[in-house]
Order: C-alpha cells, then structure tokens, then sequence
C-alpha cells in the first residue's frame, strides 16, 4: 500500500500530508468516476428507493398517505394485472426462442458464404434495427391494414384466404405482434452469432473430420456448445426486452381489443400517466422487476451450468 | 462433407438469405412507396407495389400539419448534447474502471452495472416525479437530456475497449511526470478512436429514436422530439396513412443515411457492445 510509504517517510505535517498523499494517488480516479456515481445516486439508487416507498402509499406530490400493501393487495384481485402477466409470458414465450431459432439459422447460413455477401448480408438485414420503434410501428399499423389493400392481407390472398384484422380482433391481435417481431430486425444477433462461429477453433472439426464425424455430430457437439454463451446472452437481452414490450402496443392496439394486447409496460404506463395512481404503478413495476430478475436467474442457471472450456 | 453436400446447402442457403432480406426490407419499402402516393384522394389506403403516380402531397400535408422541422432540430440538439457528455463521460469513468488503481474500484463498478438489469419501468415514475415536480424541468431540452448525461451501458463498452489498450504506455507517462488527466488527453484518447466511434454512433441513434422519455416530460407541441411527434401524429391525423408513412419515413431517413455511411462501424461495434460469456 503506498500509504504505507508515506508514512515511513514522515514529512513535516505527518497526519495532514497522509491525506494529500492519498488525494494524489487516487483523487484523479475518483474525479473521473465522480459524473456517472452522482447520477447512478439521484437517478437510479434514489428513485428505486422513492419507488419501492411509494408502493406502499396512495401517492400524491403534496400529501401522499401510507396506505401497507393495499396496492399490491388490489394489484392481485386485479384481472387486467393477471391479464397483463399472461400476455407478457404469452409474448415473450412465443417470441425470444422463435427469434434466436430464426437468428441462429440465418447467421449459419451467412457463415457459409464468402466474405463479401457476409458483409452484404449482415448489412441488409441488419438495416431495420436503425429506425426508431415507432416508425417501425407505424409502418406495421399500415402493413396490418384491416382492408384487402393492406400489404399482409394481400399476402394471405396470393393463397386464397380472405382479410383478416389482424390488431382489431382478440384473438389474433397478440400473434400479429410476435408475427411483427419475428420479422423484424435480426441483425445484432446474427452479427454476434457470426463472430462467436469464427471463433470456433478449425482444428476440432479437423478432428471429427478423423474420426468420421457426422454433420449433425460435429453441430450438436462443437457448434451448438460453444455457441452458448451467445445464445445465453440473446437470450437474457431477449427477455429483459421482451418483458418490457411497449411502443407497439401504445402506437398500434392501446392495450386492446378487450385487454388481448395490454402488456405489464403497458398496464404501468396507464396506471401511471393515465389514471396517475402512481402507487399502484410502482408496485406493478417492481413485479416487472421481479419477474425479469428471476428469469435471467433462471436463464443463467439453466445455460451456464455446462458451459465448459 | 461431399462437394455435391457443400454445395447443395450454399444453393439452400443463398435462397434462403435472400428471401429473408427482402421479408426483412419489404416494410421499409412499404412506407417508403406508400409515402409517395396520395391516400386522401381515395377512400383508403391502398398504395401500388410501384405507384403509377408519384405524388409528394403526403410530405406536404405532413410538413404543414406539424412543427416537423423543430421536431427534427429537437431530435439533432438532444441527441448531439447526449452524445457529447457520453463520449466526455464514459471514456473518463470507462478509463478510471480499466486503468486507474484506487479503493473500491470494483465494487463500485459492480453496483453500476447492476443497475443495467433494474427494468426502467420501477425507477420511471421517481425520476418523473424528480425532474418535472422537484426540479420543475418540464417542457425543456434539461429534462430531456439529464437521465441520460452518462449511462452504464456506455462506460461499461468504453472499461472493456480500454483495458485492451497497453498499460506501460500509461507508466512511461507517469515516469515523465504528465498528470492523470494529460496521460487520459494525450495517450488514452488518440488510442481509443475506434471505441469513441462507435460509442458516438450508437448513443445517437438510440437518442434519436427514444420515445418514451421524451413523450413523458414535454408538453408543448415546440418541445417535441420527431418520435413523440410522429406519435401524436398519427393519433391527430389516424386515417392519413400517406401522411404518417412520410413521417415515419423522415423520422427513419437521417438513421439509414447514417447507417450506409458508417456501415463498418455499426457492424463491427455491435461485438464491442455485447458482454462477452
């Protein structure tokens, strides 16, 4: 410890220079870091305390009184809240592994071709990921066009079926959502597939190759395997995202049609910037928080227990 | 593999790739053409694959209907402002995390990057509460932009990018008797160029299409980003789909620009980004 030394060498004003002496060595560093821990205090440590505290109250800027667990006591007897929840499960359940599944095939596909239609591959399908969520919205609100003109009833005519709508019925407005996203952007994900493929040592497929290893041998015992802590990873960022789904549902259904679309984002933001019940908005979020957390425990348990190197 | 085998899968794959990109570029061209054809003079929205007539009255109910222009200028100032004291920030925390010794490093580098997996939903409503009631920010560029000054995300991709760079570089400095913050300025920064970029590119895209924030704490039309514009948009004006694809389409356009001009940098900064396993 250089502190230590200090001492040591006692100057003039021992126990005063002891404090300058650490201020030189470390008072830099402390500088550095001092922007980004104010705001994690004021802007994240603070507001989850104030949250968590306000879960507990009937809140209001002026007098907000303490009211127990009442909001997560009507929070439970709520059917939009189960609603809410089996909708988010429904969607990220039904999203995230069909999405890494299609993410997984392309990038292989991709891996096989020479270096420039990599490029041009990851490129292009990569380009949606730069337009905003909500022009990407807005443009799937005309592609779901409830008329024949619409662009994915005209799909399903080329087979002869007939118009659908797609957002305006209950039935089909959740899987017109999942439908959107999964073909939506995918290029992240392929791009980090790729470079974790080509980090994938030649020479263990040089050694199936001698023991006469079949294709399938060689996927499911070298690829797969050392493609998990990407897939662990798409999988973790899949969900949090997925739990969190909001502006499609804001832009292109508001929750509806009778609830079939209202995700736990969705049910927070009404609670709190509709009815402005922000008590009942944190409680809500902090199950938001709840469920991401054991998720990505669960994720990580689940996928890292047999990543071996 | 055979020859034949190695061959018959490149043939699937290429059909297969290539029908994926036009499924993954088809909406972009649906606003795109949908945008140039006049909706209002039929009764519904129904554009053509390839319009037989062009038209540009779309972008002109668009541009007299809205504060479009402010909404794109708002759009540019925050997100260039955010841009800035990220690149400032980041690097400077992004370096002390990587390079620098001192008491606590590591345990306050962990509490920050716990944060990354509290949703933004449970700090939301504080934060509102914070900015619009304690500060009284509400309506202005300040409210906008202070969340997001430095995120964790960002010094997080700049400790990974900077602990690649060579430490003895960093000691010969300090035996010349350069300050901290001179080795930062004239060491650390010309090396870590490449990291900056795609710190810069990243940080304003994603503030150029944040939504959500802004949309809680303006209030004023004037005070719009294009998103939470092209938002209240498409509410005023639902059934001129012409108008909102030329919206949606000017709201998109400055980021595909981007995009094609710095494509290697958007490729390549997505590995950097990601924490490795």
């Amino acid at each position: 410890m250089k502190t230590n030394n200090v001492r040591a060498i006692p100057g003039p004003k021992a126990p005063h220079s002891r404090f300058v002496q650490f201020w030189k060595d470390y008072g830099w560093a402390y500088l550095f870091i001092l922007a980004p821990v104010l705001l994690f205090l004021i802007f994240t440590l603070y507001p989850v305390v104030s949250a968590f505290l306000m879960s507990f109250q009937k809140y209001n800027v002026l007098h907000s009184k303490w009211i127990g667990f009442d909001n997560y006591a009507y929070m439970f007897t709520d059917n939009v809240f189960w609603k809410s929840i089996k909708n988010t499960v429904i969607f990220t359940v039904g999203t995230v592994p069909v999405n890494i599944a299609i993410t997984f095939i392309l990038a292989f596909f991709i891996f096989q071709m020479k270096q420039s239609w990599q490029t041009f591959f990851k490129a292009s399908l990569y380009l949606p990921a730069v337009a905003s969520g909500v022009t990407i919205s807005l443009v799937w609100l005309a592609i779901f066009d409830p008329t024949a003109s619409g662009l994915m009833n005209r799909v399903i005519g080329l087979f002869g079926l007939d118009p659908v709508l797609w957002l305006g019925q209950s039935n089909k407005a959740l899987f017109s959502l999942m439908l959107m996203s999964y073909l939506g952007a995918h290029g992240s994900g392929i791009i980090l597939y790729l470079a974790a493929m080509g980090g994938i040592p030649k020479s263990l497929y040089e050694a199936a190759d001698i023991d006469h290893a079949s294709g399938w041998t060689k996927f499911s015992k070298i690829t797969w395997p050392l493609l998990k802590p990407t897939t662990l990873y798409l999988a973790v960022t899949g969900v949090i995202t997925s739990f969190q789904v909001f502006i499609s549902v804001y832009l292109m259904t508001q929750g509806g049609p009778n609830f079939a679309t209202t995700t736990i984002a969705y049910l927070i933001y009404e609670a709190a910037f509709v009815f402005y019940d922000f008590g009942l908005a944190s409680a809500q979020s902090f199950v938001l928080a709840g469920l991401i957390i054991l998720v990505s425990v669960i994720q990580f348990k689940y996928f890292s227990s047999d990543i071996e190197y | 593999m055979s020859k034949q085998a190695k061959l018959t899968l490149l043939a699937i794959a290429a059909a297969v790739l290539m029908l994926w990109v036009v499924i993954t570029i088809v909406p972009l061209y649906w606003m795109v053409i949908g945008s140039f054809q006049d909706s209002k003079a039929s009764a519904s929205f129904n554009p053509q694959m390839w319009p037989k007539v062009w038209s540009i009255a779309p972008y002109e109910r668009f541009f007299t209907k809205t504060n479009a222009l402010r909404w794109l200028f708002n759009s540019l100032f925050v997100s260039a402002v955010i841009t800035v004291t990220n690149l400032f920030f980041a690097t400077l925390a992004g370096y002390a995390f990587a390079k620098l010794k001192f008491p606590g490093r590591n345990s306050i580098f962990w509490v920050l990057l716990s944060t990354m997996m509290i949703p933004a939903q449970v700090t939301l409503i504080p934060l509102y509460v914070l900015v619009i009631n304690v500060f009284n920010l509400a309506d202005t560029y300040t409210a906008i932009i202070l969340p997001s000054v430095v995120t964790v995300g960002n010094i997080f991709l700049m400790k990974q990018y900077m602990s690649t760079l060579p430490t003895s570089l960093i000691h010969a400095a300090r035996i010349d008797a350069c300050s901290e913050f001179g080795i930062f300025r004239k060491i650390i920064l010309p090396m870590s160029k490449p990291g900056l970029a795609v710190l810069a590119i990243f940080t304003f895209v994603a503030n150029w299409n944040d939504f959500f924030w802004p949309l809680l704490v303006t209030r004023s039309d004037s005070m719009r980003t294009i998103q939470v514009g092209l938002a209240s948009f498409r509410f005023a004006e639902s059934t001129d789909y012409g108008a909102i694809m030329a919206g949606a389409t000017i709201g998109a356009l400055p980021m595909i620009i981007l995009f094609f001009a710095l494509q290697r940098y958007f490729l390549q900064g997505i590995t950097i980004g990601a924490v490795k396993g």
